[in-house]
């Protein structure tokens, strides 16, 4: 059974507690979430729902409801750009859209509130047909405008939750506070898995530079915690060495490659600390999680993803590509409406563009990418979406870069600091990420074709 | 250049804002640049700039402009 319809087996059990509202149990959220998922899909029609989520109680009940119901959410951030939101509405045309009240998606006729939560009708009708295996979808690289997004099945969402719980040994105990948004898989993988058993999740808007995240942390002594790379750089700042927090029993790390460094920095402050340490590797398009470094090798191994999750395997093709093969492999992309109607497209087998070497012990270690992407602060960028954004804006220019550390180098003499404070502001990602160089001429080849080695690094 | 201007020269090349907005109104997410990475790049800057090394209770408090300078003060940066 999908943990999804099954929350009432916990019954008094606590949920989750929300920093602003304080604690529900299993029994009251899967009630709530229900009377939202019934106007969501009416006559159990199944419906497309934008669902615009913050680390609050409105959105997991929102996500839960919609699940239930098999209404298909597509789980978006409410900070989304009002332009890529737009884009996203005339590609897909949900039925409804689940917001905080007062968000610019809220335009159509309000069909029901809870909270500071409305779910209002788009007019668009359920004129977009969805594939019957079709119950989730997410963004890839949401953030650059590119409307292409993840389609999930029901068995992918529980397979992974399942693989994770599994191989973390999560139980009713468990009480993971959130640092990440549940529209982001990582996040969402924290949020599914820790619902499968029972476990309490302590919801926050607050950032780890937020005094409020430490006390509620504290308070409500947290178990464990996941972050993407730089949330590792924000804890080594904060001398996470020195900070007493007896409550915290695990911490995982995704959303990007940790630094050999960093990895070892932390693995060994967490075995002193008798914290378990899990580096872990994923994709959107696999749900979430492909593999796990056993938190006993964190610092002997530090650098490799380690080993496939329970139910997954990997393997390597002939020019080095990861390829992973398991239950919670996505149906596939999607680009706009028509693709909802399709079935399933990997067949359980996803190439995931990240070059990769395997060590004699079975484990495995990313060395190169094959897509022009990047991760900034845990945010998959294509380097492409980038050029095409500042050419929209006028200026010739070509994408480089490592993670955390984008560089546009332009024709452009004068325009850098425009040009610079207009991608942070589309992508909604701290400028601090972005760095603009002039370049006398884009270098090509004779077919005119970008030549990305021949940039200055 | 004074400690002030110094002070001041972190938040203007950090968030790219004016000296002008630097008041008691610009706290922690008044602008989209200071959020949690831009936090970190600012006390990054204040380190390196006045030598100096926050604790973290000072460093998740280092709420707005001005509270940042009593708490720099601390550190025997005087203003």
């Amino acid at each position: 059974m999908n943990f999804h319809d099954d929350l009432q087996k916990y019954g008094d059990a606590i949920a989750v507690v929300d920093q602003e509202r304080g604690p529900v149990s299993y029994a009251h959220l899967a009630e709530r979430a229900d009377v939202l998922g019934a106007h969501a899909a009416p006559g159990g029609v199944k419906s497309l729902v934008f669902c615009l989520c913050d680390n609050n109680l409105e959105s997991l009940a929102g996500y839960l409801g919609l699940l239930r119901a098999r209404a298909v959410p597509l789980l978006l951030n409410a900070g989304i750009h009002p332009d890529l939101y737009e884009k996203l509405l005339a590609a897909y045309r949900p039925a409804f859209a689940w917001h905080p009240r007062g968000h610019a998606a809220g335009r159509g006729r309000e069909v029901y509130a809870d909270g500071d939560y409305v779910l209002t009708e788009t007019g668009f009708g359920t004129s977009t047909e969805l594939h019957a295996d079709l119950a989730l979808l997410l963004t890839t690289s949401g953030s650059t405008g590119s409307p292409r997004l993840v389609r999930l099945s029901c068995s992918n969402i529980a397979s992974n939750a399942a693989s994770i719980a599994d191989y973390l040994g999560i139980d009713a105990n468990e009480r993971p506070i959130t640092t990440l948004p549940m529209n982001y898989s990582y996040g969402l993988s924290i949020v599914n898995s820790h619902l499968l058993r029972g476990a309490t999740l302590l919801l926050t808007k607050r950032t780890l530079m937020d005094k409020a995240f430490w006390e509620f942390l504290k308070t409500e002594r947290a178990t464990s915690m996941g972050g993407v790379p730089y949330v590792y750089e924000m804890l080594k700042r904060l001398r996470f060495g020195r900070m007493d927090l007896p409550s915290l029993r695990t911490m995982t790390q995704a959303g990007g490659r940790l630094s050999v460094d960093l990895t070892r920095e932390f693995a060994a402050l967490c075995a002193e600390k008798q914290i378990r340490f899990f580096v872990m590797y994923g994709q959107t398009e696999a749900t979430a999680r492909m593999s796990y470094l056993p938190p006993a090798l964190a610092l002997e191994k530090a650098g490799s993803i380690g080993i496939a999750i329970p139910g997954g395997s990997f393997a390597l093709a002939d020019d080095g590509e990861l390829v992973y093969r398991g239950p919670n492999v996505s149906l596939g992309y999607a680009d706009d409406a028509s693709d909802l109607a399709r079935g399933d497209d990997n067949g359980g087998v996803l190439h995931t563009g990240d070059v990769a070497q395997c060590d004699a012990a079975g484990l495995y270690t990313i060395v190169g990418r094959k897509k022009r992407m990047l991760k900034l602060f845990g945010n998959r960028i294509n380097l492409e979406d980038v050029e095409r954004m500042v050419a929209g804006l006028g200026y010739d220019c070509a994408c480089a870069g490592e993670d955390d550390r984008l560089r546009i180098h332009t024709t452009d003499t004068d325009n850098h600091t425009a040009i610079r404070a207009f991608v942070a502001e589309r992508t909604g990602i701290n400028p601090s990420a972005f760095s603009v160089h002039h370049i006398a001429a884009i270098p090509r080849n004779e077919a005119g074709k970008i030549l990305y080695s021949a940039l200055p690094a | 250049m004074s400690n002030e201007d110094k002070y001041a020269q972190v938040f203007m090349d950090t968030f790219s804002v004016d000296r002008e907005q630097l008041n008691d109104k610009f706290v922690y997410q008044c602008v989209p640049a200071w959020d949690s990475v831009g936090h970190m790049g600012l006390i990054a800057a204040l380190e390196d700039t006045f030598g100096i090394m926050m604790e973290t209770d000072d460093i998740i408090d280092f709420s707005g402009y001005e509270k940042g300078k009593q708490t720099l003060a601390k550190y025997g940066v005087e203003f």
